[in-house]
């Protein structure tokens, strides 16, 4: 009886949940089209592409100006604009990128090296601060209002204060510059993957190029999970199915892991899904003091040149990456959680 | 939580007693006080209005307190003795920077500017934020969506991009001009940021309408008569207060390190059309950095870190103090 029931029970919500992907994967699609459309429209106002490509390329041809206009579909007035949209769209589906306004190269191989470095940089940096984070919250959680709990607190609000490039200008100024002035030899290198004129592979010294960017993404990653962490967990603490738990007799391990735990982790994952965009937002800021060369660096050289070419793949790829990634947050919780209702 | 307060040292006046058998224990208060009690057991909130009154002080006493003007040299320089790039020392307490300005004068100055902008553009952005988030909340529909949607995918993005994005767009409206001023301005800045910030806001104040628009003192007040702006004005607005002040707290401390940042990549307000912020300082740092200059390093990005603590300590006290679940200190 009581295993059909269950049963039951499942079907309709793997059913609720297809559902309810089924129509914010509808939703996701308008979505992406309205949302890079206004970011077209932002971006050839904003930085006018032809304007930047006059002044990069002052002795262009009359020949290469049309041919300019013609591959990126920068036609004039509000019928321009959606003509020149699907245009780009088009492009963008069918992978045949117009070529960057400096230098007229390919964009897709220098956004596909830069997508690896970041991807390099923020999973490592994401996986060391969600762990120390989380291990951080739990630790604390278990004490609420000890001297380790206001401590870990405290840091936490710090660091969350604290804009990475503050944390990076002071970690460079400790370790690069005074440390070389005090014992005669950097400790680890401020700018790039590798020194400059480094040919090939060379792991322990890409690692040590790593370590100070790392460092400052992993500070305000631990600052955030170790504060849901311990939100989370405490909420849990103190429901009342805790309590039932513990009266049945289970051992205090077995309460933590299985029931606090667990459902303590449901909140962080969505948590950790919507993040995302916070957590590249930070790492654009450290690519860019640590001269780390990845997407953050690409777009805000590409910024600094007005470069649309280069600008509008990256933003339409963030678009997607935000939009699947707050699908997956939503469609997460639903699963993990069984007191959410999905319509 | 205990009560901290003995009955005979608690002020009379908002503090009625009962006529209670356990008389002196069981006391009522209003909500403002107890609103009040909360916030002053969070000890960190406390500190920071502290630390926050004495930086508005000396901020606005700012021609009594610096030691000098705000592009005024430490002294006139010479080749025997120049007067840029000086740690600091008795006449310039946080050292000079490279043309020889007092950095502790130029850190109020800053933070006059900055403390300016983040106030200007939370409460802009939080009244648009709760104009819109009470619309969007009272009509629903396909406006609702669109606009929940949209501000997801917004809110989501990097915010440097977004802001970067937005910067070159507004710039180039011709007739926005006047009105925001140019794109070095504070003004523009100001505008800038209440273009992005009332997203949170709006969310907020439409979730509140949602949960308090089906409640019966509303739809008493709608039985008389009232119409949906009375009712907002009147009755959603006053019971979604606290949330409300919590965010506006939290955006005054997220414009300021937002126009740090600007500054810190070059694109905030300049000192030429606009005036000196904590902005420019954080961004002069970067070039002070490798030569070794550590007081044009630490001292502006100290100050930043500081303020910006010490607002959001101030939002989680506020959020402790509005929050009715943790009723410390009731019975």
């Amino acid at each position: 009886m009581r295993t059909t029931n269950r049963h039951v029970r499942r079907r309709g919500k793997g059913v609720g949940v297809l559902r309810f992907v089924l129509r914010r994967l509808f939703w996701a699609v308008p979505i992406t089209i309205l949302v890079t459309f206004l970011v077209y429209v932002a971006l050839r106002l904003g930085t006018d592409p032809l304007a930047s490509y006059l002044r990069i390329n002052q002795r262009a041809s009359d020949k290469k100006i049309q041919q300019y206009i013609e591959t990126n579909g920068l036609y004039e007035g509000f019928g321009g604009y959606i003509r020149g949209y699907f245009q780009w769209l088009g492009g963008f589906l069918t992978g045949e990128w117009p070529r960057s306004i400096k230098g007229s190269r390919e964009v897709w191989p220098e956004f596909k090296d830069a997508m690896f470095n970041t991807l390099r940089l923020g999973l490592t940096a994401s996986f060391i601060g969600i762990t120390i984070g989380l291990g951080l919250g739990i630790f604390v959680a278990l004490k609420p209002g000890s001297l380790r709990d206001s401590t870990v607190n405290t840091g936490a609000f710090v660091a969350v204060s604290t804009p990475p490039y503050v944390s990076a200008l002071l970690l460079q100024l400790v370790f690069a510059v005074y440390w070389s002035r005090w014992f005669g030899n950097t400790l680890f290198p401020t700018s790039g993957v590798y020194p400059p004129g480094n040919q090939g592979f060379d792991l322990p010294l890409m690692l040590k190029h790593m370590v100070l960017p790392v460092t400052v993404v992993v500070i305000q990653v631990v600052a955030v999970y170790a504060r849901y962490m311990r939100a989370s967990l405490l909420e849990v603490l103190n429901s009342e199915y805790m309590r039932t738990a513990r009266a049945k007799g289970i051992s205090e391990r077995r309460v933590l892991v299985r029931h606090a735990l667990r459902n303590a982790l449901i909140p962080i994952v969505t948590v950790a899904a919507i993040d995302i965009g916070a957590i590249l937002g930070g790492l654009i800021i450290t690519e860019n003091i640590f001269s780390y060369p990845g997407l953050g660096m690409f777009f805000l050289d590409a910024y600094g040149n007005g470069d649309f070419p280069q600008m509008m793949p990256w933003m339409a790829f963030f678009t997607v990456t935000v939009i699947l990634f707050n699908l997956l947050a939503d469609v997460s919780y639903a699963w993990l959680d069984p007191r959410i209702r999905l319509d | 939580m205990t009560d901290r307060h003995a009955p005979s040292t608690a002020p009379g006046g908002a503090v009625v007693e009962t006529t209670d058998a356990a008389q002196g224990l069981i006391k009522s208060m209003s909500p403002a006080r107890l609103a009040m009690k909360r916030y002053l057991h969070h000890k960190g909130a406390v500190v920071s209005l502290v630390i926050l009154l004495v930086m508005a002080l000396f901020v606005l006493l700012a021609p009594l307190t610096a030691r000098y003007g705000v592009n005024e040299s430490v002294f006139q320089t010479s080749a025997e003795r120049p007067n840029f790039n000086l740690p600091p020392q008795s006449f310039a307490w946080f050292g000079t920077d490279d043309i020889g300005r007092d950095l502790y004068s130029r850190l109020i100055y800053g933070l006059r500017v900055s403390l300016m902008i983040g106030l200007a553009a939370a409460i802009m952005g939080t009244l648009v934020g709760v104009t819109i988030g009470a619309i969007a909340g009272m009509r629903g529909g396909l406006i609702d969506d669109i606009l929940m949607r949209v501000t997801d995918v917004f809110l989501a993005f990097p915010f440097l991009v977004t802001l970067l994005v937005a910067r070159s767009f507004l710039s180039s409206i011709p007739w926005l001009e006047p009105v925001i001023g140019g794109i070095t301005s504070v003004r523009f800045v100001i505008a800038l940021f209440v273009i992005f910030g009332w997203m949170p806001v709006a969310r907020l104040m439409r979730g509140q309408v949602l949960a308090l628009k089906e409640r019966e003192f509303v739809e008493a007040s709608r039985a008389l008569g009232a119409s949906n702006t009375r009712i907002v004005i009147q009755h959603l607005v006053p019971n979604s207060i606290g949330p409300i002040m919590v965010a506006l707290t939290f955006s005054v401390s997220g414009a300021i390190v937002a126009e740090s940042t600007l500054g810190f990549f070059g694109y905030g307000p300049q000192p030429g059309a606009g005036q000196t912020s904590l902005g420019n300082l954080v961004g002069q740092a970067k070039g002070a950095l490798l030569p070794g200059y550590w007081w044009l390093v630490v001292f502006p990005c100290v100050t930043l870190v500081l303020v910006a603590l010490c607002v959001n300590f101030i939002g989680d006290g506020l959020r402790d103090a509005t929050d009715p679940k943790l009723d410390m200190g009731a019975k």
